[in-house]
């Protein structure tokens, strides 16, 4: 418990994601099976346990201090583990750590197998034992939700850096696997062979694409042994049905492109998954046949449960790029060429219409494919268009490659949408920028109350060079009018203020910003020094790059 | 009986000694409880106040920093206007002092900013038993609950260890807390030279001078990506200015009771939170104002309400006085961190 708590406690501190990585590697390579599985297993969101929830620790510390102190406290705070933590009374103030703090083993065991009346009792004791840092960590474990800035996908990789295993090695055996996960490390430390896969629904590590560079690229790259389709503009999934072992039905998993099982947040594509096979596809909301915004797709993500009207009114669809798996075999050695016409093959039989086949561009060529990128509605119905956010150009001889091979997939972005807006508040950066101004919120001019605005639109923190993030940090410093904690707000006249130029991927209604409009990946393209903020865009011009359905 | 204290728009006041003490505005005459920006502020007409205190107010405000001056020592007795005036180690930095206030029998204690953890930088907190108590609250909530020095250093020079090609850059506020990080470590035997940004220059060799032990400590001057693997003093406020940029990916250390929080922390950018205090926490508070026995207490600057809650809770009478311009050394401006006026002088010490 010790060793994980400190782990906890200095992940919780430190923002990059290589010192991440290696704080976790020494972690794992130091504890012991099977604590280490189950500090994976808590990383990872795959540890819960059904008696200890937040309501009962709640309960606990009302027993031991003043309501009113506590509430204070909280509010002071802001977390409520951190706050029963630091509040716990106990009898030496973490002068010197308890002698012998519980293995994480026996407090996961413990924990698992304890009934509701003894839950309490158990984390009382603990409690009771643990210095504040302790006390933290146990509360994390319990409530689950650890913050501490670490994925799934980072855990595993740590853990496949023990022994210089592939991290999609890790991805491909995981689903099968469970904690303690002691087979896992028995593996990557060589000491066992790969763990059988017994998951007859496992996830294949995404294929991923290089940006093409317009200037290396084109023209150059031999057409003739490519072929281009669309890029859409939803996530990219793998759906993989299986009949299950015992052959009684079928096991269905829908994955997103990381691994991340999210099969319970769209139950309406999982009844739809009736075959043996795996498909890499584009999720995407439909209706009526026609593909919708990906506002729409938003409002479907992230959620533990989906009711009957969500469903209805944004309906899960798949567009399918590849397929992976074919009545058992897999099928990722075989070129592209090949896997396409399978594919075809399959969906044609499947018949299913919310599974559907992504076109290929009928064009062959460099010339061909530019016509298609610029407007895609020449060959889409419009809706359709709207959702494409440019080209993938694949090699046809290409075989499947988990990661980003090199010259394999190449994506070609449509161009972005460009505004001129204004640089209005700015806050400063964390890790290697954090001496740097360098997350900014910037706005457009519209017709408000009080005459003439500027209504913040966007945020961005990336996009320009280090040169030029030294000087709009220097112009921030130079221009602040207004300092609200972190944040300063930055001289934003009609006469005076940066003008940046902001490059983002697309536009969608949004009740929470005070625009109405949520832009997407925005990023500083440009330091426009040569215009007065005056000549800034209005929202006018913004709301112009709205999908028809929204505008 | 009239009030031993009221508030006056300059801060706290005793009518009957006519004197303010640590009040926020010029007045004609003031008793200062110790050296730091919020506490003591220039252009008073007359200063009573221990001699260290005197000292560290003429190196920041210069020479003139009032109309004249009296020291006295811890235990000195000063009658002013018939009320006899003591000044009692308080613990929280050199020259600190609690003010007695005697006034006919009737005891009063202003204990200005203290704590009762053990310094090395300076004479330990005495406990002055009195009537009527007025507290600092700076950490008046029940989740602060420092840690022991040794333990906060001990983290320091594990990092020290663990990174023994990077910088670590200690932000520690000017007056107080950055010759006590230098003195716990010393006491923990770390012997190297421990390097300092400019602006602690002058109260470190203070300290020094008044029998401080501090061991080699030199000015960063022009030095940056040569002091890999150093240890480096500086402001909070230069921690994430230009300043910092000298160092190549340095680690950022901050010392101060907030540091508790991790929310606070983060916010702040310490990758190695010291949890490093020159207040009283929580416990201590409550064990003071009981050991006073004081009848009467009074909450200043902090988190009055959760104090006065637990004291009327005890069945002590209580109320919080809301005085303007003192820092909980977190919240005016951009706290300990940030803002101009913090990169050089330190407002509070936390």
């Amino acid at each position: 418990m010790l060793a994980f708590a400190q782990l906890l406690d200095r992940l919780s501190y430190e923002p990059r994601r290589l010192a991440k990585e290696a704080l976790l590697k020494a972690y794992f390579a130091e504890a012991p099976d099977p604590d280490r599985g189950y500090a994976l297993a808590t990383l990872t969101g795959n540890l819960s346990f059904k008696n200890a929830k937040p309501a009962m620790l709640r309960t606990l510390i009302a027993d031991r201090t003043d309501p009113v102190l506590f509430a204070l406290s909280y509010d002071f705070v802001g977390d409520l583990s951190e706050t029963i933590a630091l509040m716990w009374p106990s009898a030496a103030v973490d002068d010197t750590p308890p002698a012998a703090p519980p293995p994480l083993r026996v407090v996961v065991e413990r924990l698992a197998s304890a009934g509701k009346a003894e839950t309490p009792r158990l984390l009382e004791t603990w409690l009771d034992g643990l210095d504040e840092t302790g006390r933290w960590a146990l509360l994390k474990l319990v409530t689950g939700g650890l913050r501490v800035g670490v994925s799934a996908r980072l855990a595993k990789t740590a853990v496949a850096r023990l022994g210089g295993v592939d991290p999609n090695e890790v991805e491909e055996v995981w689903h099968g696997l469970a904690p303690p996960y002691e087979d896992l490390f028995a593996w990557v430390e060589g000491r066992a062979g790969k763990p059988e896969t017994t998951d007859p629904v496992p996830f294949r590590p995404a294929m991923l694409a290089h940006p093409l560079d317009e200037e290396k690229d084109i023209g150059v790259l031999p057409a003739s042994s490519f072929r281009a389709e669309w890029k859409w503009d939803g996530i990219r999934v793998q759906a993989v049905c299986a009949p299950a072992a015992g052959g009684a039905g079928h096991v269905r998993r829908l994955y997103t492109r990381t691994g991340e099982d999210i099969s319970g947040t769209f139950p309406d594509i999982l009844a739809v998954l009736d075959f043996h096979a795996a498909i890499d596809g584009e999720l995407l909301v439909k209706r009526d046949g026609a593909v919708r915004p990906f506002g729409d797709l938003q409002k479907r993500l992230n959620r533990k449960t989906v009711g009957a009207k969500l469903q209805k009114d944004y309906p899960a669809a798949i567009r399918a790029y590849d397929l992976l798996a074919l009545d058992g075999v897999d099928l990722r050695d075989r070129p592209l060429a090949e896997r396409r016409r399978m594919l075809e093959d399959f969906l044609a039989g499947l018949g299913e219409p919310r599974i559907d086949l992504s076109p290929q561009i009928p064009a062959g060529d460099w010339a061909g494919w530019a016509r298609a990128r610029k407007s895609p509605a020449t060959f889409l119905p419009r809706e359709d268009a709207e959702a494409v956010e440019g080209l993938m150009l694949k090699r046809l001889d290409s075989v499947y490659v988990p990661g980003r091979p090199k010259g394999l997939w190449y994506k070609w972005k449509r161009d972005p949408f460009l505004i001129d807006a204004v640089l209005m508040y700015a806050q400063r950066g964390h890790g290697k920028r954090s001496s740097f101004y360098s997350d900014y919120t910037f706005g457009v001019w519209r017709r408000g109350a009080g005459g003439e605005e500027l209504v913040p639109v966007g945020k961005a923190y990336f996009g320009f060079t280090d040169e030029e993030l030294q000087q709009i940090d220097r112009f921030v410093r130079n221009h602040t009018v207004n300092r609200f904690g972190p944040v300063r707000e930055v001289e934003h006249t009609a006469e005076t203020g940066l003008v940046l130029e902001v490059a983002f991927e697309g536009l969608n209604r949004s009740p929470r910003h005070k625009s109405g409009l949520a832009m997407r990946f925005p990023r500083i393209s440009r330091l426009r020094w040569d215009k007065p903020p005056s000549e800034a865009d209005w929202i006018e011009t913004l709301n112009a790059f709205l999908p028809s359905s929204e505008a | 009986m009239t009030e031993p204290l009221t508030l006056t728009p300059q801060g706290l006041y005793s009518p009957a000694a006519q004197v303010h003490i640590d009040p926020v505005r010029p007045v004609e005459r003031a008793v200062i409880t110790h050296g730091h920006a919020d506490h003591a502020r220039a252009g008073h007409g007359a200063v009573l106040a221990t001699r260290q205190t005197l000292d560290i107010m003429a190196i920041r405000y210069g020479r003139g920093f009032c109309g004249c001056q009296q020291a006295v020592g811890y235990g000195e007795a000063v009658t002013l206007n018939g009320v006899e005036v003591t000044l009692h180690p308080a613990g929280h930095v050199l020259g600190s002092a609690q003010i007695l206030l005697n006034a006919g029998g009737h005891r009063t204690v202003v204990s200005g900013d203290y704590k009762r953890h053990a310094d090395p930088t300076c004479s330990p907190f005495e406990l002055v038993r009195c009537h009527t108590f007025v507290t600092e609250a700076t950490f008046g909530l029940p989740v602060f609950r420092h840690p022991p020095a040794a333990r906060e250093v001990e983290k320091l020079r594990k990092s020290m260890s663990l990174f023994s090609d990077r910088t670590h850059l200690v932000g520690a506020y000017a007056l107080g807390k950055a010759q006590r990080v230098i003195a716990e470590l010393r006491a923990a035997g770390y012997d190297r030279v421990i390097y300092l940004h400019g602006a602690l220059e002058k109260l470190t060799r203070y300290y020094e001078s008044q029998g401080v032990y501090l061991g080699p400590v030199e000015p960063v001057g022009r030095r940056g990506k040569d002091l890999a693997g150093e240890l480096v003093l500086c402001p909070p406020g230069q921690l994430a200015d230009r300043w910092a940029r000298r160092f190549t990916d340095p680690v950022t250390c901050m010392a101060s009771g907030w540091m508790q929080v991790r929310a606070r922390a983060r916010q702040r950018g310490a990758e190695l939170p010291l949890i490093l205090s020159d207040h009283a926490d929580w416990d201590d508070l409550c064990r003071t104002i009981v050991e006073t026995g004081a009848a009467e207490i009074w909450v200043t600057h902090g988190a009055e309400e959760a104090l006065v809650h637990w004291c009327m809770a005890q069945g002590r009478r209580a109320k919080p006085l809301n005085m303007i311009g003192y820092d909980d050394g977190d919240e005016s401006g951009e706290g300990p961190f940030g803002g101009p006026s913090a990169g050089g002088e330190a407002h509070a010490a936390s």
